[in-house]
């Protein structure tokens, strides 16, 4: 399936775009979608962490990945 | 409950006037201001980048988890500022009213600290000979 993922803060830089259009299996994990990145994207292994979210919910490492979901790449956040 | 994410300088006065509330006996703030310097750093200016709609949502959220374990709170009100800040400038306001006034520190507290944490906000720090993103890293 195919997916858009939304990115942010040092996420873009690393990947270089806002945005990220990825193929991956049918009913992919989340862990395995960041397992994915980190493979695409080596620089992801040197943050603190990322999460994924799903639909603005953090999601679970377990969580089935549909086609329709909203999705974004959070590397640490640091407001306030 | 007022929740705002802007690019435009935060009207202090104007979040303290939303949490107004005849039952209040306590109104509790916290102004969280861009810093000069940043582990030993000179820092000139600050960049914020937002995931606008999950902010918002987060945000929202840790504001109902606030009114369930203070059922008392009054009113409360968050505006998040965005964008490029100078020194000095007021990045964040949590403003809370509650009966009493025990009730509003720890709420507003918890509600600045909770947001540090799961609201999907960033920050740049721009230096004279540099720049990072703060937290990215170990």
């Amino acid at each position: 399936m195919k997916l858009k993922i939304a990115l942010f803060g040092i996420a873009k830089e690393i990947v270089g775009s806002s945005a990220l259009d990825l193929t991956t299996p049918d009913h992919q994990s989340v862990a395995g979608l960041m397992e994915q990145l980190r493979t695409q994207y080596p620089a992801l292994r040197e943050l603190t962490s990322f999460a994924v979210a799903v639909n603005s919910d953090y999601a679970t490492d377990d969580y089935q990945l549909q086609e329709n979901d909203e999705l974004a790449l959070i590397p640490p956040v640091s407001g306030g | 409950m007022h929740i705002q994410l802007t690019d435009q300088p935060i009207d202090v006065a104007a979040v303290l006037a939303s949490v107004q509330d005849e039952g209040a006996g306590a109104v509790n703030t916290f102004i969280g201001t861009v810093r000069n310097q940043s582990t030993g750093r000179r820092v000139v200016r600050l960049d914020y980048e937002a995931y606008d709609k999950m902010a918002l949502h987060q945000m929202r959220r840790v504001a109902e988890q606030a009114r369930e374990k203070w059922p008392m709170l009054c009113q409360v009100a968050v505006t998040h500022r965005k964008g490029r800040l100078a020194i000095g400038d007021v990045a964040v306001v949590v403003a809370v009213s509650t009966p009493h006034r025990a009730d509003s520190f720890a709420a507003c507290q918890y509600i600045i600290d909770t947001i540090k944490q799961v609201v999907p906000i960033w920050k740049k720090e721009e230096y004279e000979d540099g720049s990072v993103w703060v937290a990215a890293h170990p």
